[in-house]
């Protein structure tokens, strides 16, 4: 139906000299989303846009979904090539696009256009007004409104000529790859695979780890983060899981410390775990789906003393988020109907009745002097019995 | 060693059964509808899986439809019980105990104006026959009541209650599901004055996807599955002939030697029932005061205090013993069971109770070994207690 797709990006178009790094980047995101399906696709980078030409048998639909999801991209256009860019053929073809794009001719439009071949015998100003003129005489119940169109008929005249009006909106965000990576808590909760789409959309690469506690959270639980991590590699890209048994640890600090502040002491051991994680995966920080004040272990005091045991940037995105812009954006990105799969992870189960909520940093340290015997042996353990999973949309 | 104790959820299927199945599927594979002769060939196992149930059941071949199992067999009967006797009333009797596949029909049903008494039952999960015979009514359509407990065994008296139906109301008809008593017991549905049974296959180490629904002759049915008119118009959809021929085969398979299967798995209960009962901090729920045999065969519910069922359930499968818990619980969306909360069974145990279900394959070893796994975890994992 389209031979073609005009892709827009926004923030790239600023970078200055980076921008071939960029413009790069993208369009190898976007070769790897088209690879995933049927129909070959060449990708063509030209003056501050990307085109797709489609060739033999493909979904329309699917394509524009694929596209949809590559960061950096801000809209998606249909284009329709047209190689014969003498005027009568032009206009011919342009009326053509307008009746096939849309059910019935009766709204406000205007043309627009844009010239790179300067030595087409009319100028941009001319081809708009002659193209209006047509389209008037062609379709009755069309009408002119160059203030406030309904539809905007893009002309761009260059080795050939391109129509388009139509403008899928795009993920937006800068092209994975621009931007190192980052090491995602990621739970199976609604807030973790959210936070890891954020930061991803900034152009990093993520990585994942999971705390499992067998027996107290079930394989269920754990296909579920599995599920959840394939579900958001479909924008992060591949995702390197790393599963930690975290049993042991858990039990020792339940015997050790005081309940009250198992949570946050739990917590704690997490961070270090996933930083030494980070640290041997190449990661430039930690990314967390917290949100102050959503739970106990999410009070400013709380953050606080959980950030106390870390040395790289621990990355928050929805840190000023209500839950429902949180809930918001999972169901845009299709993570929310899994995240409500009702399985217990870790942290649901080994929580007290009344965690403190004003932990002092000071105290916790000192809480955590009664597992000196035992828990750098248990850490490292954990690290040497760590289960990769090579996770991808 | 790997010990399945979840027979009351799946069985494993009888070797003969698989292999009467592949024959099905690879040889004899026509439509039974067909006029060929592969056609016939077809229709003659189902013929045959006819032959096989009716003479189990002493009944009709006219009797039986096949459907895809359990659920659809109870849905059948509700609904298609309602559909057929909309002038006889709009009033149901069921009791609290049931499978979600009777609960749920009878939902649908109660949004279409229907009315539906739910009959509680005593501490030993039984119905008892005064209650039912209080809530019966001019205008009850239908009473459905279940033979055996899926998840605590109870076994209720179905000759006793389907005597008080029909002596209240001669117009009402009377469904049992006896999805987890066939296979156990002798079910004769003319003596026992049922109109409508639902039975599984898969429950009996036939394949998923089977069952049947035993209807009553002149019980006015209404058929849910519309299409080419397959059973007589009752069921719609070509036969699942090798799940039919293979429910035959587990049907027969399974009364044979009946009597000394089912002394083997009651023999099995009571070590199972004695071995977790010497443990400390175990008991066995809806036994007291019964006899062994006033339970079902199979089904063994127990609880463990201070450990959460899904725990103890994940932590038995590291070790190859399987298990199911009575309760799909979560912190997020409790949804304790309801035939515990029915039988009296105290909140803190609710979420700490596993169901073991036993099948005529299991042995005294695994029994043993099962046990064993219990007592070594039951120290480790009270080591943390939820507060």
């Amino acid at each position: 139906m389209y031979q073609a797709f005009l892709l827009k990006y926004a923030e790239i178009g600023i970078k200055g000299k980076n921008r071939y790094k960029f413009e790069n980047a993208l369009c190898e995101q976007i070769r790897r989303k088209l690879d995933k399906i049927d129909g070959e696709f060449q990708v063509i980078r030209e003056q501050g846009r990307i085109f797709v030409e489609a060739q033999g048998d493909f979904d329309y639909e699917e394509a524009i979904q694929e596209m949809g999801m590559v960061f950096g991209v801000s809209g998606i256009s249909p284009v329709e090539v047209i190689e014969d860019k003498s005027w009568e053929n032009l206009a011919a073809a342009v009326g053509d696009f307008v009746e096939h794009q849309y059910d019935s001719q009766d709204f406000t439009f205007k043309v627009k256009c844009r010239r790179s071949d300067k030595h087409y015998p009319m100028t941009s100003p001319e081809v708009c007004m002659e193209l209006g003129g047509y389209l008037l005489e062609r379709f009755a119940d069309l009408s002119v409104d160059v203030h406030d169109p309904e539809v905007v008929i893009w002309i761009e005249v260059r080795d050939k000529a391109y129509v388009y009006s139509k403008v899928y909106p795009g993920a937006c965000g800068m092209p994975l790859g621009t931007n190192g990576k980052a090491m995602l808590l990621l739970s199976g909760g609604i807030d973790s695979p959210v936070a890891g789409y954020m930061i991803a959309k900034r152009g990093v690469f993520i990585d994942a780890v999971y705390f499992h506690a067998p027996p107290y959270t079930s394989e269920r639980a754990k296909q579920k983060v599995v599920d959840l991590a394939k579900l958001i590699a479909r924008y992060t890209g591949p995702i390197r899981l790393h599963v930690v048994n975290f049993t042991d640890i858990q039990l020792y600090i339940y015997e050790q410390c005081p309940h009250e502040e198992l949570t946050i002491i739990m917590r704690r051991y997490m961070m270090r775990i996933a930083e030494t994680l980070a640290e041997q995966n190449n990661c430039l920080g930690l990314i967390t789906g917290e949100s102050i004040g959503q739970v106990a272990s999410q009070t400013m005091h709380s953050l606080a003393a959980t950030n106390d045991v870390c040395h790289l940037p621990v990355y928050r995105p929805l840190i000023g988020f209500d839950k429902q812009d949180i809930v918001n954006i999972s169901e845009k990105i299709g993570t929310f109907e899994t995240s409500i799969q009702p399985f217990e992870d870790c942290c649901t189960i080994f929580v007290a009745k009344h965690p403190v909520t004003r932990p002092e940093v000071q105290r916790i340290r000192q809480s955590e002097k009664n597992l000196e015997e035992k828990i750098d042996e248990m850490v490292q353990t954990a690290l040497d019995t760590i289960e990769v999973i090579e996770v991808d949309s | 060693m790997e010990v399945y104790l979840d027979n009351a959820a799946t069985t494993r299927i009888f070797p003969e059964v698989r292999e009467r199945m592949v024959q099905v599927m690879e040889e004899d594979y026509g439509n039974p509808s067909s006029k060929h002769t592969k056609g016939m060939e077809a229709e003659n196992y189902i013929r045959e899986a006819k032959e096989q149930i009716r003479k189990q059941l002493k009944c009709e071949a006219k009797e039986l439809i096949f459907t895809s199992g359990g659920t659809e067999s109870n849905n059948q009967a509700l609904i298609g019980a309602a559909m057929a006797n909309k002038r006889a009333g709009k009033h149901m009797i069921t009791t609290r105990i049931e499978h979600a596949s009777v609960h749920e029909p009878l939902a649908f049903l109660e949004e279409q104006g229907y009315e539906v008494t739910y009959l509680p039952v005593n501490a030993q999960g039984k119905v008892e026959p005064e209650v039912l015979a209080r809530a019966m009514r001019e205008d009850t359509v239908l009473v459905s009541i279940m033979y055996v407990n899926n998840e605590i065994g109870s076994v209720q008296d179905i000759g006793q209650l389907s005597a008080v139906v029909h002596e209240t109301n001669p117009r009402t008809l009377f469904h049992v599901d006896a999805i987890q008593a066939f296979g156990k017991y002798q079910i004769v549905p003319k003596r026992l004055g049922i109109d409508l049974m639902s039975v599984s296959g898969h429950k009996i180490h036939g394949p998923k996807g089977s069952g049947f629904l035993y209807v009553r002759n002149g019980t006015k049915l209404r058929p849910i599955l519309f299409g080419g008119g397959q059973q007589q118009g009752m069921r719609s959809g070509t036969e699942n002939v090798p799940a039919i021929a293979g429910l035959g085969e587990a049907v027969q398979l399974i009364y044979t030697d009946h009597a000394a299967k089912v002394e083997r798995l009651y023999a099995r209960k009571q070590q199972l029932i004695q071995g977790l009962q010497s443990l400390e901090g175990v008991r066995v729920q809806g036994i007291a005061g019964m006899e062994l045999r006033e339970t079902a065969p199979h089904i063994v519910s127990a609880s463990f205090a201070g450990i959460r069922s899904e725990v103890m359930l994940h932590a038995l499968a590291e070790r190859g013993v399987f298990v199911s818990s009575g309760s799909a619980c979560s912190s997020n969306h409790p949804e304790l069971s309801g035939t515990l909360q029915a039988i009296g069974v105290e909140d803190a145990l609710l979420d700490a109770t596993l169901r073991f279900s036993l099948s005529v394959t299991s042995t005294a070893e695994e029994v043993d070994y099962a046990i064993r796994q219990v007592a070594e975890l039951l120290p480790v994992l009270r080591r943390f207690v939820r507060h």
